[in-house]
């Protein structure tokens, strides 16, 4: 090997990985410590294990409450971001028409948007045109800042498809709606459920902008943010956040396999 | 070929439509509500002329003029570190990592889909004046009292998000080293090039595109938090976020918090265009 490739150097690259995951799972771990222990503040010595916190979540009507908002704001969010990132990734790839960069740019460009920005502009958006803030307001932010991501993931699959496939089941007598439907969607299948699930999680626990458009009905991120600053509470938070990661590392492992299968 | 040109209204509207409506507009509208004169909460149906007044007391006010750029210097920082501390990373599995690189990097993002919160909420843990550095510091005997400086400071605010951003930069810049055709890097090594000079000539001049968007994907969202600093970082570890956010909630005084938005979006939209020149240029020259 010497000579060609990449040369050994004398970084220890492997260690500076492994320190770095160290470094990264360090503090999630003492809050999981902090999940399954008696106490009842977050300071050491640790008294005592136990799973009391984990059984106290399930009583908690409004910790639930506000984790059912959430899966529905970020269900409704990811759905409506992925049918738009479809449609600008066929639309782009498939067709030759003015405003087409446009419309790439235009899908992109909520990424360069700080959150701020674009929460107090829906906030006022909304309050203009008097709609009440609630969940649904909720689900339109997130729409607009998931839309980037599930374009990205569906548009590099989309230049990866094989147009003949289409023109194929066009020369056989299907519509092209029913060529939509039936070709092209289930060949990209793995990719729309890679962008939804994308989608999903960037809505889950997304709180900047959510702040600005919550009416009553809080998320999961936005119940925490309010309970954060009573201490006797954090543990049963805590609690409620580690199943919630568990949930969303499952479905971000997921949405990972599915994007490398067709890469 | 017949129905294709009908399926593309049918593509292309939704998007245009919906984007229009909830991301267009509400830039407009808050451009727009920027110039409006009120200074407290906005009647819409009042009758009003545009005026600079809402720019012009930004513009007085020192502090709010000093908040933006900390804020900008915070922003460049997190991300400026992010980048360099992700860039290590990223290399160790675009070339070393060979079959387990795919292994490796999921373990590298299940933190990162921990909640944000709740990593946020650790570091509350870790910095606190009970928390799991001065516990440990004073257990080891180093300091008798707990030190009181790590929470609720800038510093906090800089680590914590660091912290928080550093899986998913080294995304953008793995993807980038993937991309690089390992014939440049064998043609150079049998030209007599040596590892150091086949890094700084080929990997990290291939990789920058990378680094660069690694770079904004953590400065863009850094530049206009809020969150963090209302969590860790107390009075001092104030941003610019945090008066835009008082002026839509507690100060209720809209044109003034719409004309510090606008000016964050274009501070944020004229380093994007600027960063963008400056690899494009690099890119020709080379």
């Amino acid at each position: 090997m010497t000579g060609v490739g990449v040369g050994r150097t004398r970084v220890p690259l492997r260690a500076t990985y492994v320190g770095m995951l160290l470094v990264l799972y360090f503090p999630i771990a003492l809050l999981f410590l902090f999940s399954i222990s008696e106490n009842s503040s977050l300071s050491f010595p640790i008294q005592g294990l136990t799973l009391d916190w984990y059984r106290e979540v399930f009583e908690d009507a409004s910790l639930l409450e506000a984790a059912r908002n959430s899966l529905v704001v970020g269900g409704v969010a990811a759905t409506l971001a992925t049918l738009i990132g479809f449609s600008v990734s066929v639309a782009v790839v498939r067709f030759r028409f003015r405003g087409r960069a446009g419309l790439v740019g235009l899908a992109g460009l909520p990424l360069i948007v700080p959150f701020i920005v674009l929460g107090v502009s829906l906030f006022l958006l909304f309050i203009f045109v008097d709609i009440p803030r609630s969940l649904a307001t909720i689900a339109i932010g997130h729409t607009v800042v998931a839309v980037p991501f599930a374009t990205l993931i569906l548009l590099a699959r989309m230049i990866g498809l094989d147009p003949n496939l289409e023109d194929a089941a066009m020369d056989l007598g299907a519509t092209y709606r029913a060529t939509l439907r039936r070709v092209v969607v289930p060949l990209m299948g793995a990719s729309l459920l890679s962008a939804w699930l994308t989608c999903f999680i960037v809505s889950f626990d997304e709180v900047a902008i959510a702040l600005f458009l919550a009416g009553g009905d809080p998320t999961f991120p936005i119940f925490l943010y309010g309970q954060l600053r009573f201490a006797q509470r954090l543990p049963v938070l805590i609690a409620m956040a580690v199943l919630l990661m568990i949930g969303t590392v499952t479905l971000t492992l997921i949405a990972f396999r599915l994007g490398r299968r067709r890469a | 070929m017949l129905g294709r040109r009908g399926a593309l209204r049918f593509l292309a509207l939704p998007p245009y439509v919906w984007l229009g409506l909830f991301f267009v507009l509400p830039l407009i509208l808050i451009v727009a509500i920027s110039f409006r004169p009120e200074t407290g909460p906005i009647n819409f149906d009042d009758p009003w002329a545009p005026t600079l007044v809402q720019y012009q007391r930004v513009w007085e006010t020192e502090s709010y003029l000093r908040l933006l750029g900390v804020s900008v210097l915070m922003a460049l920082v997190v991300a400026g570190a992010a980048t360099l501390l992700a860039y290590p990373v990223a290399y160790f599995l675009a070339f070393r990592a060979r079959d387990r690189a795919v292994f490796y990097l999921v373990l590298l993002l299940i933190p990162f889909a921990a909640s944000y919160l709740l990593k946020i909420m650790a570091w509350r843990l870790m910095l606190g004046q009970e928390g799991a550095i001065n516990s440990f510091l004073q257990y080891i005997g180093l300091t008798a009292e707990p030190l009181d400086l790590l929470l609720y400071s800038r510093a906090a605010v800089i680590i914590a998000l660091i912290y928080v951003w550093i899986p998913f930069a080294a995304l953008p810049i793995y993807a980038a080293m993937q991309r690089i055709n390992r014939g440049h890097q064998e043609a150079a090594a049998d030209l007599g090039a040596g590892p150091w000079s086949r890094f700084w000539r080929i990997t990290v001049p291939l990789s920058l595109p990378g680094a660069l968007a690694a770079f904004f994907m953590v400065f863009i969202p850094t530049v206009g938090e809020y969150v963090t600093p209302s969590l860790v970082g107390g009075t001092e570890g104030f941003m610019y976020g945090n008066l835009i956010q008082d002026f839509f909630t507690s100060a209720a005084n809209w044109a003034q918090g719409s004309a510090l938005a606008v000016i964050m979006l274009v501070v944020t939209l004229v380093l994007v265009i600027v960063a963008l020149r400056v690899v494009d240029v690099r890119r020709l020259s080379s």
